[in-house]
């Protein structure tokens, strides 16, 4: 139990220092309030803006915003081509963005975790291999895989979720190799391994809780380049079918009106940019807060 | 040096391989090639004959490497769209995505470099906040939404330039920029950062010391040292480029290979699909041994490191 505590005291240190860190940092202060104040908002919407994103009104097609001339408040963003609320078609495509993104994150650093930690501990030809197939993939253009699986696959949420998570397994497996090969030579793995603690228990409980920080500051950045690949493949027609709306789609057929109705392509790309935006914030202190060393660059 | 060449050689030599692997693999998961070739209602013998004959029934491994010999002298197969050798298109369509991928770099490099040494040099000025300011924005921008902004202010509202092809310097400029501008971003924040650490090394203190002109400390001793790790990251973004590529091409109607893979992915070309994914890869690879080479040249202790 003490070995157990001992283990753990570096790494919870280093989480309070880092929130202590975080508090400090005006950039991660402002993009984690701009982010939960977007992700309360995806969330909650319904509540106070209960508008169907894709009920149709031809008769109100192109109405520009409400702040516009031949704008009304019954669309404060205007409508697309068919009549439909841009409001709550941004809206509902946050939803859709927040859940790609996070949930891609989440797949691919479960993958890289397991593959990390399995090449940095054990070594030797399993290490070789995984580090080999990390190193084709890593040649391979992100948005070219993605694409070519999901022409194979077929688009839908879920497959989205699993190629963007797939495709992006190999930076967390390095950065979690590159920890664990640190870790192993630290006295208290050593110790542990003296003691015949057993290698599951020894990854368990003294190395995985301290290869977490900078896979969470990772995380934090993929998230963002997922959203925009997620878009970006929207933007193709490979992201999740309609008529579920989503932030790419949006900017593709709004492109299709552009010297007509300005906001159908500006409108839903200034929805990714402030999603973008708060994360990187987010990322930036969160960055400095858990390497002291960028802390004045 | 010698020593380290090689094994950069035999690297780039699996991941090739790693990569036709996979290339290869996407026409067994799209399902029965066969099927794509003949019309849907041909019968089950006309369908038997032809896997006969194009060596479908043969195990995978006979299969892949009868794949990998003739990929390696350049034959792909036919497009099933167009009736023409696959190499041929991707050929036909690569010197307008190379184009755009190095225009997009040097408008990159030659904005981001001054601006990121700038920043430095007057660290906590208002050149160093706002150019800062604009790398973060320019961070968050998705580049093909930047495409459709800069069409929609430089085409349709004011004029000045085309909003589509590809041509004379003119339709460059967009084109270039929306592609360029996140990487333009990306390398202002690291040539900022380590000219940083750099000019706060003793060698530079020393420099100075010796009575060294401002612009000489700068551009000779700190900048040649803070290339190093900016021409490694450029050369990881090709791929990038070569990816983001993909999207641009198709906001410009750009006639490259990026915009060449979309409409193959769906015209459910396979072929052409797997040609083409198969060549930037390997472009890209290439691209990534020439930076590490251009790096061992930089940076003679890597070697050195390498072969300890």
């Amino acid at each position: 139990m003490t070995s157990r505590v001992a283990a753990l005291a570096p790494a919870l240190r280093l989480w309070a220092e880092t929130l202590a860190e975080l508090r400090r940092s005006r950039s991660a202060v402002v993009g984690g309030v701009m982010l939960l104040l977007i992700v309360g908002i995806s969330l909650t919407f319904p509540l106070y803006y209960p508008v169907d994103p894709l009920a149709q009104d031809l008769m109100a097609r192109l109405t520009p915003p409400a702040w516009q001339a031949g704008g009304s408040l019954a669309h404060p963003l205007g409508t697309d081509n068919l009549g439909r609320d841009v409001l709550a078609r941004i809206l509902y495509g946050s939803r859709v963005s927040l859940l790609v993104g996070f949930s891609s994150v989440l797949v691919a650093e479960a993958l890289g975790i397991v593959l990390g930690l399995v090449s940095g501990y054990y070594g030797g030809r399993t290490d070789s291999i995984v580090m080999r197939v990390a190193d084709v993939f890593m040649a391979y253009p992100f948005m070219l895989l993605t694409i070519s699986i999901i022409a194979v696959l077929g688009n839908s949420i879920f497959n989205l979720i699993l190629v963007l998570g797939i495709s992006d397994w190999v930076t967390y497996a390095r950065t979690v190799r590159g920890s664990v090969l640190a870790l192993k030579e630290k006295e208290f793995v050593k110790a542990a391994h003296s003691l015949g603690t057993r290698n599951r228990t020894i990854i368990r409980r003294h190395i995985l809780p301290n290869i977490l920080s900078p896979l969470l500051v990772l995380g934090t950045v993929r998230v963002a380049n997922i959203i925009i690949w997620e878009s970006g493949l929207s933007f193709l027609g490979m992201g999740v079918p309609p008529p579920q709306p989503t932030w790419g789609r949006m900017l593709a057929e709004g492109r299709m009106y552009i010297s007509d109705a300005w906001w159908l392509v500006t409108l839903p790309g200034l929805a990714i940019m402030l999603t973008i935006l708060a994360i990187n914030l987010l990322g930036d202190g969160l960055r400095d807060a858990l390497d002291p060393r960028l802390r004045n660059v | 040096m010698g020593r380290y060449i090689l094994k950069r050689l035999w690297h780039t030599v699996y991941v090739v391989v790693g990569i036709s692997v996979i290339a290869f693999f996407f026409i067994h998961l799209s399902g029965d090639p066969v099927m794509l070739m003949l019309p849907a209602d041909a019968s089950h013998q006309e369908i038997e004959e032809l896997r006969q004959q194009l060596g479908f029934n043969d195990p995978l491994y006979v299969q892949y490497w009868r794949f990998a010999s003739k990929a390696l002298q350049g034959d792909f197969g036919e497009s099933l769209y167009y009736h023409v050798p696959a190499m041929e298109l991707i050929l036909e369509r690569l010197p307008a995505s190379l184009e755009l991928a190095l225009a997009a770099m040097a408008v990159a490099l030659l904005v981001a470099v001054p601006l990121g040494i700038l920043s430095a040099v007057k660290r906590g000025s208002f050149i160093d906040l706002g150019s800062m300011l604009g790398a973060l924005f320019g961070l968050s921008m998705p580049h093909f939404w930047l495409g459709i902004m800069l069409i929609l202010l430089f085409s349709v509202k004011l004029g000045w330039l085309p909003t589509s092809g590809r041509g004379g310097w003119e339709h460059l400029i967009m084109p270039s920029l929306a592609l360029g501008m996140s990487l333009m971003a990306m390398f202002a924040r690291l040539t900022r950062s380590v000219m940083l650490e750099v000019l706060g090394q003793d060698y530079v203190r020393t420099a100075r010391a010796k009575g060294l002109k401002e612009r000489l400390v700068i551009g000779k001793h700190a900048l040649k040292n803070a290339l190093i790790p900016l021409v490694t990251v450029a050369g990881m973004q090709f791929g990038f480029l070569i990816g983001g590529t993909v999207i641009i091409e198709t906001v410009f109607a750009w006639p490259g290979v990026g915009r060449l893979v979309v409409q193959a992915i769906f015209n459910r070309d396979y072929p052409l699909v797997q040609a083409t994914v198969l060549v930037l890869a390997v472009l890209f690879v290439l691209v990534n041994l020439l930076v590490d080479l251009l790096y061992v040249y930089l940076d003679p202790q890597i070697s050195y490191l390498e072969e300890k």
